[in-house]
């Protein structure tokens, strides 16, 4: 064995496959080719995970009397909005797999290049609509990074403060949906009650539920309000009892264990070369988490753990959301505590647009607020690509600026997107009844796989 | 420095000299707000990656290009590089050293084609075909490069800056003529 990457010596704390290399059977050691050796179809399983097939082949292809191609999707409560699958069956088992995506893109990169710096986040909050805060801080913070910002200590914090509020609302919907998809019908109502309960403090904060456009380059668009302590405690104050209450109906029972423990199983090492990040690789043992390993805003300055799984499997990836949410409610708690006073923005006149006030009693005020809104402010040639761990994985922005007022290329990375490949993975070999359970548990948002 | 006539002795003038030394398996690399960009040629990328991966840059975290049609003047780029119409951006990201490295491809107008990553990476599989899909470039080798969020029977690719927003009919299938 000559590969540098499974031969490295996992020590405590390095991100790695953390399960030992699976014992000598008598058929062998069961251990997957050296990754150099192998090429991306060994990797993968590839010979019959992946169907690719357009329709007119689809609709062309002998009936052998053995396999079937049905169609799941777009429009089918399960999918998660408007995921369309193409699955080979053989009787009830999933052979083939291919995901036909495209519904619902509207085209978002081609509109980011129209709208301004100050407008940009208006639309990729849209991408990822369950998590729309994080769109909007990855796309400021590439625009930052272009324009070499420091941000003051309380933006940082309200960003943080806001991103892992919506995280847990994040969660709670993934809940609230797996539930759904696996019959458990109250735990969709239960799910949807807790996370309308986060929204309301979000609105509280932003003034809208969803599609905030709060963060913006340089800070934020306010500070927080008065009593956001109280609102934000008392909801987190109603949460440990009822995740306990989801332990009772979930984790612990033994139906929701056998719907969902080693189904759709996953190696680090596929998840690895597939792109996966977030809950699926973690699911794998593979600690992972931009947050600790690679920290942005002020994450290397809270106290909170990393949740791995061992199997790869939906329970893992379930396990891993539900815990997520406590160790979300730890940071927030600290967010609370340790809250820095001072400016919620940056005081640049270059991209801050002037206070209300001062507006009525300046000339210049109102000019300067006028140009930052119509023209907006330019930004220095150049490329940038931020990321940040949003609920589904790695959320990336890559900004191409030209000098001028918009940028020239905006790209977002998005978790859903890639993680979207693993799919037909999971899929092969299980019944087509476990296919629901898969689909949920990898959490896609269609909204930011389509863009 | 404000002080430009101060003797050439401490590091005020290093940055000037060392980028154009640094280089990664034969590739120039540039420093760009910390992040490190290789620049590789088209022949080069695949074998570059395929090293990268072997030393630990484990996942590759995005496929994506820019059309600079309308840009062509950029000055972010190496000696020795020459601008070209599209160029091809790959995010690679070690976990072990908890870095990403982005890896800048010039591809010309005439002939936008480039070895796929599909062999190195097989997550790059959708990437790749949304690149082909936006901006018309081929990946040479790739397992299934049709259209991915555009309809099957689409012309054009929308990201092209000389697409025509707005200008082209909205295409249906079937959809009677009159």
């Amino acid at each position: 064995m000559t590969s540098t990457s499974r031969e490295t010596p996992v020590e405590a704390g390095t991100p790695g496959p953390h399960h030992d290399p699976v014992d000598l059977t008598s058929e062998g050691a069961q251990e997957m080719v050296p990754r150099q050796i192998a090429g991306g179809t060994e990797v993968l399983r590839e010979v019959g995970a992946v169907l690719r097939m357009s329709e007119a082949e689809a609709a062309q292809a002998p009936d052998d009397g053995e396999t079937t191609i049905i169609n799941m999707g777009p429009q089918h409560p399960s999918t998660h909005g408007v995921l369309r699958l193409m699955l080979e069956l053989d009787g009830e088992t999933v052979l083939r797999t291919k995901s036909v995506i495209g519904y619902l893109h509207t085209g978002m990169e081609k509109t980011g290049e129209t709208l301004t710096y100050l407008q940009g986040q208006t639309n990729t909050t849209r991408m990822d609509y369950a998590a729309p805060i994080f769109n909007e801080t990855v796309f400021c913070m590439a625009a930052e990074q272009l324009l070499g910002l420091e941000l003051p200590p309380r933006a940082v914090w309200i960003r943080m403060l806001m991103a892992e509020l919506n995280r847990l609302t994040s969660h709670f919907l993934f809940l609230a949906t797996n539930g759904m998809d696996l019959g458990s019908t109250s735990m969709m109502i239960y799910g949807w009650r807790e996370r309308e309960e986060g929204l309301r403090v979000l609105e509280s904060i932003t003034g809208l539920r969803m599609n905030h456009n709060f963060v913006r380059v340089g800070g934020t668009a306010a500070d927080l309000p008065d009593g956001w302590q109280e609102r934000l405690s008392g909801y987190l104050d109603t949460l440990p009892a009822r995740l306990e209450e989801y332990e009772v109906l979930m984790t612990n029972q033994p139906i929701w264990r056998e719907r969902l423990q080693g189904v759709g199983t996953i190696s680090a090492e596929e998840a690895l070369a597939l792109g996966a990040t977030g809950p699926i690789l973690r699911s794998t043992g593979y600690a992972w988490d931009l947050r600790r390993d690679m920290p942005y805003l002020a994450y290397d300055e809270v106290d909170f753990d990393v949740v791995v799984g061992t199997y790869g499997d939906c329970f893992d990836r379930y396990a891993i959301r539900l815990n997520e949410i406590r160790e979300s409610i730890k940071i927030l708690r600290q967010c609370i505590e340790r809250m820095p006073a001072g400016d919620y923005r940056l005081q640049d006149k270059k991209v801050t647009p002037p206070p209300r006030a001062r507006i009525d009693e300046s000339m210049e005020a109102l000019i300067h607020h006028f140009k930052i809104f119509t023209e907006g402010f330019k930004v220095p040639e150049g490329e940038a690509y931020a990321a940040i761990e949003s609920p589904r994985g790695e959320l990336g922005c890559y900004i191409v600026s030209d000098g001028s007022s918009k940028p020239y290329r905006m790209h977002i990375r998005g978790p859903s997107f890639v993680n979207l490949q693993v799919l037909p993975h999971l899929m092969r070999g299980g019944l087509l009844a476990d296919a629901v359970a898969i689909i949920s548990s990898v959490d896609p948002i269609m909204g930011e796989v389509d863009r | 420095m404000t002080d430009v006539d101060a003797p050439a002795t401490d590091e005020s003038v290093a940055p000037d000299v060392a980028p154009e030394t640094e280089t990664l398996h034969g590739a120039p690399v540039t420093r760009v707000r910390g992040a490190r960009v290789v620049h590789a040629s088209r022949d080069q990328l695949v074998s570059l990656v395929r090293d990268l991966r072997d030393e630990g840059w484990l996942q590759c975290l995005d496929v994506t290009a820019v059309d600079f049609l309308t840009h062509r003047n950029r000055t972010d780029l190496p000696a020795g590089v020459a601008p070209e119409r599209f160029e091809v951006v790959v995010i690679l990201i070690s976990h072990e050293a908890h870095e990403r490295l982005r890896i800048r491809v010039q591809v010309p107008e005439s002939d936008p084609v480039v070895s796929t990553l599909f062999e190195v990476h097989p997550g790059t599989e959708a990437m790749e075909r949304e690149v082909f899909d936006m901006f018309g470039i081929r990946f040479d080798g790739h397992p299934d490069l049709t259209r991915i969020l555009m309809p099957e029977d689409w012309h054009g690719h929308p990201l092209r800056k000389d697409y025509g927003v707005g200008r082209i009919p909205v295409q249906f299938k079937d959809a009677p003529r009159r």
